[in-house]
């Protein structure tokens, strides 16, 4: 049984101006220990299909249709406090800011011993063991006298790492890492990386990799889902997409990455700007921008698949692989 | 932060020394006291008798001088009225003053931090509305006439509580308190009540504003990750990082409070400093006012040194230092 399975998932933000579709029918699962990287530009909606499946949209956000299951049993319509009880415990998050996801007035053990209790009724002191184990795993020395140091006297890696261990006090079936190693050094991103795929490795959890950098996601990702204006454009295993990738803005996206080019060639961007969600134009949402549109793209492109290998587009470049 | 401490009360040393010297001038220039204090009918051998008794004669330099070299022996001077040491006569009424600005601001933190919590929490709804209405109340009505109203209330018409007066005391390590009877519980609600409005919706406020910067926070939403209740989250995580300010505007006001209880007091016929000060400024009872001054000074100094070590106790990210 897959960890959990997204099929068809809205989630729509009432505005005053208008209905905005921040997720437009997003599908996809994730099996257990695989990772799954969540790639678009800002205003994608990969954050938002993040936050709603672990119930933390806010208002006047709201998923407003679709289901989420999780292994097995649909998320969508929980109550408050059975999503609260999943929370930290079978499902986690992981921040983008470093610097803003700890408590600033609260010592480090403070927030990792109420984040045991939240679920395990234990001993105050067998809680914070946990904690200290915790913070052995994701590589921090000394963890026993650093449980008692504050947020403002770690580095931002440090914190990253103290996220992310709070995140596997419970050891949780899922995490949903939203773009957790974009506000860190390059090295420490990749030991951070380094420490992620581990503990997923060894615990069999599943990861939904939230991210817009395809370079992180190449190297840790099982598969890689590319959402653009709230859909999912193109899927699949990740070598396929990137060695093959068949949706004009996936290609578009990978010929925009500097490293794929020789000094002195000029960079690729792809023209104009994501559409606003509010005014998102008829047909494929990508046609404005794209150099393969064609009338065909007015009427909104259904889903193709090879194998493993799916995408959503009139026009595949390459040649389709599985 | 010991050497923080004393380096604290050190220049606390001169704020003192140059408040008196602002204090002696101000209350020189207000009026001569001899023209209120020696009787009209007086002849001019007894008026110049008392003027030298008094050591109003002497150039004001010298008065100050004589006042200093006094004050620095822990002799603040004897009033001009009462024939009795002005230090006494201030510290003999201060515990009804601070007993009443006390319980003002204790009912100001305990009513106002759970009604900005919630106004904080449920923005823009009815209750929201109503509380901040209310607060709006608290701010711009004088107090004076709140003061009024709370009488004609609580004392005229519903017959509850006492109008005035401090009602029995009871003697606690040589303190005079209303804190331990009922009677003097009954009298001490509505004047407290009376200084405690304004604060009141100043901690309101400061409360729902604070609730409203925290709450979309990420660290609010990690919390929230991390499967904790809604309480927990409230009460530990927005509340303690709501304190700060609370805690910063509060230890001011607690000066003020002080400082200011004189129209309250005089409503309430509290027999406080307030009051005290009052009828010295009347009757241009120079050591008592001086003193009085002083003695508030001194108070915001402490204070405010207590204020800075709850910071240091609230956020782990204040560090006391000596600095140079």
């Amino acid at each position: 049984m897959s960890t959990i399975v997204i099929d068809n998932l809205q989630t729509h933000f009432e505005t005053p101006a208008g209905v905005i579709r921040a997720v437009d029918g997003v599908s996809f699962s994730v099996e257990r220990g695989e990772i799954l990287g969540l790639v678009g530009e800002s205003g994608s909606g990969k954050s938002i299909t993040g936050f709603s499946i672990i119930g933390l949209v806010d208002p006047p956000g709201r998923v407003a249709g679709g289901r989420i299951l999780f292994q097995g049993e649909d998320l969508v319509g929980r109550s408050e406090s059975e999503m609260r009880a999943l929370r930290g415990k079978k499902i986690a998050m992981i921040f983008q800011d470093p610097m803003m996801t700890l408590n600033p007035v609260l010592s480090i053990e403070t927030q990792m011993v109420e984040a045991v209790r939240a679920h395990d009724n234990v001993p105050k002191l067998e809680a914070r063991r946990r904690a200290v184990e915790a913070l052995g795993l994701v590589g921090i020395p000394s963890p026993d006298e650093r449980l008692s140091a504050y947020p403002h006297q770690f580095s931002g890696g440090m914190r990253q790492r103290v996220a992310i261990a709070i995140a596997l006090l419970h050891r949780p079936d899922l995490i949903i890492a939203d773009e957790p190693t974009t506000a860190l050094d390059v090295t420490i991103q990749s030991q951070i990386l380094f420490e992620i795929q581990k503990v997923s490795r060894d615990f069999g959890m599943s990861l939904i990799w939230i991210s817009h950098d395809l370079g992180v996601v190449a190297g840790l990702a099982h598969n890689i889902a590319v959402m653009y204006a709230g859909r999912i454009v193109e899927a699949g295993p990740v070598d396929t997409v990137l060695d093959h990738p068949v949706h004009p803005y996936t290609v578009g996206l990978l010929r925009s990455i500097p490293a794929n080019l020789r000094r002195g060639e000029a960079l690729e961007a792809i023209p104009g700007m994501a559409p606003s969600p509010l005014r998102r134009p008829s047909g494929c949402p990508f046609r404005l921008r794209c150099f393969a549109a064609t009338a065909t793209c007015e009427t909104e492109p259904v889903d193709a698949r090879i194998g493993e290998h799916s995408w959503r587009c009139f026009h595949p470049q390459n040649e389709a692989r599985p | 932060m010991t050497v923080f401490i004393l380096r604290r009360l050190l220049q606390s040393a001169g704020v003192l020394l140059a408040t008196s010297v602002i204090v002696f001038l101000g209350v020189y220039a207000i009026g001569n006291p001899a023209d209120i204090l020696i009787a009209a009918d007086a002849t001019q051998l007894e008026r110049q008798s008392a003027i030298v008794a008094l050591g109003l004669d002497r150039p004001l330099i010298e008065q100050y001088w004589i006042f200093l070299s006094n004050a620095l022996r822990g002799d603040f001077g004897r009033s001009f009225v009462f024939n009795q040491p002005a230090i006494s006569l201030i510290l003999a009424r201060l515990p009804a003053t601070l007993e009443l600005a006390l319980v003002a601001l204790i009912i100001a933190l305990v009513v106002g931090i759970p009604l900005g919590l919630v106004s904080g929490l449920k923005p823009n709804t009815l209750v929201d509305e109503t509380i901040m209405t209310g607060s709006i109340l608290g701010f711009s009505l004088p107090n004076f006439w709140q003061g009024m109203m709370l009488i004609m209330i609580f004392s005229v018409w519903l017959g509850w509580l006492p109008a005035g007066g401090r009602g029995d005391t009871a003697q606690v390590l040589g303190i005079t308190t209303s804190l331990l009877s009922w009677d003097g519980l009954t009298h001490l609600i509505l004047p407290a009540t009376n200084l405690a409005l304004f604060n009141l919706a100043l901690v309101i406020r400061l409360t729902r504003t604070g609730v409203r910067e925290i709450m979309p926070l990420d660290f609010i939403k990690f919390a929230r990750a991390k499967g904790l209740t809604e309480r927990r989250i409230v009460l530990v995580h927005v509340l303690k990082n709501i304190m700060i300010p609370v805690v910063t505007v509060v230890g001011m006001e607690f000066g003020s409070i002080i400082a200011f209880a004189v129209v309250t007091e005089t409503i309430f016929s509290w027999p406080g400093i307030g009051k005290l000060l009052i009828d010295s400024i009347m009757l241009l009872d120079r050591p008592v006012v001086v003193s009085y001054l002083l003695v508030v000074v001194f108070m915001f100094v402490i204070i405010n040194l207590l204020v800075d070590i709850a910071y240091s106790l609230l956020d782990p990210r204040i560090r006391l230092r000596d600095t140079q």
